[in-house]
């Protein structure tokens, strides 16, 4: 069993989102331990790229912010081996496909697999381009995370046959941000994704509130949020970690 | 050229957020019937010849050939197409596909603002509703295409994020496809993005390609040795190499925009400075740093100013089939003020990396060779920047 199904041991899952290097790395590593320290059972760091065509503003803002500030794919994996010393849940990457290509695929996943990371999510790499990495991360144990979307439709059977890890439900159409209503009809894309495959599902994509991730938690096995985490960061900055605390609390405390 | 997952050689594909998936495949599904639909091509050439004037014209640039003395030069005339430059004929292409899928609103980027006010001018003339996102930096540099397509009814969206130009403009367009499918048409201006695009988009330019051969059959008798086109995504270009990518014996030549040259960082020469990698949906090659992140690129040209380059082009290079060269901005200017003075022909910008590299190419040759330039555009929409980068001080 791969590590990241022992981020759903622990009742419903919570799956913060963190871009790396946002406003810094070390703030990116406190902020990593305080969510861990309040309940996170899965951790999704972001690799930021400069053009993230999936993100919507707050994590485009986040994305430029850490370039900015230099963050680099080799510094992000120098932190996260630090983090792997006392930091023991499951972690994976978000990135974009070329974040992995131009640092040269095998070395990027095998590098994953030396640090201790679980998993990678590529929002640009859907069913039909997954054999671009999928033959690498199988042989350095590292899960591909596959997505589904309201408009999948057909294709959610196929994508959860061949799911690794968990399977990443997109809320709603667009980009990721919070949203203040989620209209998709859920329950019958969860409903499919059980009829074919065994590993567990969280939604992502609009969740904020511990009102939404409850009831999102009702459907799915856990719940990404990403928009309302990095504009904690952009508000609070290097004082971030203690008010992400608290929230990462609030919402596993609402899921539970 | 395509096999069934949309590549070209390693090239290509479709790495798009799962929540497109559907709507390219319908997509595609939807261009395999039409093309082969005989209305759909009988609709399409009425539109291409009675709406946007084609063919357009092969013309024998006879001063220009004496004056540099070499090669023999015609110029493909895709300046006098409706609206100005080769994009219509991709645009009215997809806009009828667009419309029998039952879509009713079209989105588009643009860069200098002509496949904007293409397909605005395709949106009103099929009743179909239009929003062109649009750099921010390049709604200043194309003031006049800005109002020109709020005037045929189009909600022009300026973007600010990233560098303001035309990547950005793409990156907006995706989101917002992303976000609104079922009744939009994400009409994409040249041939890059994710399978089926850069194949549609080439198919509905390849008719330049077409022309060039019968006109050049009729005049000479003969095919050309080369045809010259200028390559920002690539599309004018690979519509004119198209039809003769399987006759070995003429050069395919593609101008890339050097900026202020390959050496710098001004530069948008994506297949003399790029590597490959994966972005905007396609594999190809893109200017980036050791990291892949997408490099800011430069070109006096906003229809150039792009860090990739199409999948097919990619695959051209890597071949040997195509050979790619980068034109200075510098050269650029003082081949849209020489066309201007020796033929009366004022081309885009873009057009004009085409004009300069066939101004240092034709004098080497003997005057038994023929070279086509496509002249992608016209050059109105330049003239006061080209006046400013020569110290003038016109406003549009």
């Amino acid at each position: 069993m791969s590590n990241v199904k022992k981020a759903f041991e622990n009742g419903k899952a919570f799956i913060p989102f963190i871009t790396c290097g946002d406003p810094d790395l070390e703030t990116t590593a406190a902020v990593v331990r305080a969510a861990v320290n309040h309940g996170a059972d899965l951790i999704e760091l972001g690799i930021p790229f400069s053009d993230p065509t999936a993100e919507g503003p707050v994590i485009q803002g986040a994305n430029l912010r850490a370039l900015e500030g230099g963050v680099t794919t080799d510094k992000i994996f120098d932190m996260v081996k630090a983090l792997r010393r006392d930091v023991t849940v499951p972690m994976v990457f978000m990135t974009y496909a070329n974040v992995v290509f131009s640092y040269g695929a095998e070395k990027f996943i095998k590098t994953c697999y030396e640090i201790g990371m679980d998993g990678l999510i590529l929002p640009d790499l859907p069913f039909e381009e997954k054999e671009e990495f999928a033959p690498l991360c199988r042989r350095y144990g590292i899960d591909l995370i596959s997505l589904i979307a309201p408009t999948s439709e057909n294709r959610i059977a196929m994508i959860a046959k061949e799911a690794e890890g968990f399977l990443y439900i997109v809320s709603s159409l667009g980009v990721t941000g919070t949203r203040k209503e989620i209209t998709t009809d859920l329950e019958s894309m969860v409903r499919v994704v059980r009829e074919n495959t065994d590993i567990p599902c969280a939604i992502g994509f609009g969740i904020s509130t511990p009102e939404q991730a409850r009831k999102m938690a009702d459907m799915a096995d856990g719940v990404i949020v990403g928009s309302a985490i990095v504009r904690l960061l952009a508000r609070h900055g290097r004082d971030a970690a203690a008010p992400i605390g608290d929230y990462v609390a609030s919402m596993k405390g609402a899921i539970t | 050229m395509t096999n069934p997952k949309g590549r070209f050689g390693i090239h290509g594909g479709q790495y798009i957020p799962e929540t497109l998936m559907n709507a390219v495949i319908e997509l595609e599904e939807a261009y395999n019937f039409f093309r082969k639909d005989s209305d759909f091509q009988k609709e399409l050439t009425e539109l291409f010849n009675d709406y946007a004037g084609r063919p357009s014209r092969l013309y024998y640039a006879e001063k220009m050939t004496e004056d540099l003395g070499g090669a023999k030069i015609y110029l493909k005339r895709e300046d006098l197409n409706h609206t100005g430059a080769h994009k219509i004929n991709n645009v009215l292409g997809q806009a009828l596909l667009a419309k029998k899928m039952g879509k009713t609103r079209l989105i588009a980027e643009t860069g200098a603002g002509q496949h904007g006010v293409a397909t605005a001018t395709a949106a009103a003339l099929l009743g179909m509703s239009c929003v062109v996102f649009m750099g921010e930096e390049d709604t200043v540099r194309q003031a006049l295409n800005v109002y020109r397509m709020r005037l045929l009814g189009a909600e022009v969206i300026p973007v600010k994020t990233g560098t303001a130009t035309l990547k950005d403009a793409v990156s907006e367009a995706m989101r917002e496809w992303t976000s609104r499918i079922s009744d939009t048409h994400y009409c994409l201006g040249s041939v890059m993005g994710p399978h089926p695009f850069p194949t549609i988009v080439r198919d509905f330019q390849a008719v330049i390609s077409k022309e060039i051969k019968t006109q050049m059959l009729e005049k000479e008798g003969r095919l050309p040795n080369a045809v010259i086109a200028c390559v920002g995504g690539g599309s004018n270009a690979i519509g004119s190499f198209y039809h003769f990518i399987e006759d070995k014996d003429v050069k395919l030549i593609g101008c890339e925009a050097a900026g202020r040259g390959i050496g710098t960082f001004e530069t948008a020469a994506t297949i003399a400075t790029g590597k490959p990698g994966i972005f905007h949906g396609m594999k190809s090659y893109f200017c980036q740093d050791e990291y892949g992140q997408i490099a800011p690129v430069y070109s006096i040209s906003a229809g150039l100013d792009y860090p990739g380059v199409g999948p097919e082009h990619a695959h051209l290079h890597d071949i040997g089939r195509a050979e790619y060269v980068p034109v200075t901005d510098d050269e650029a200017v003082e081949a849209f003020e020489y066309l201007a003075k020796t033929e009366g022909i004022i081309p885009a910008i873009e057009s004009a990396h085409a004009v300069a590299y066939t101004m240092k190419l034709s004098p080497t040759l003997d005057k038994d060779k023929i070279l086509v330039i496509t002249i992608s555009g016209r050059g109105d929409k330049d003239c006061a920047a080209i006046a400013r980068y020569r110290g003038e001080n016109i406003y549009e």
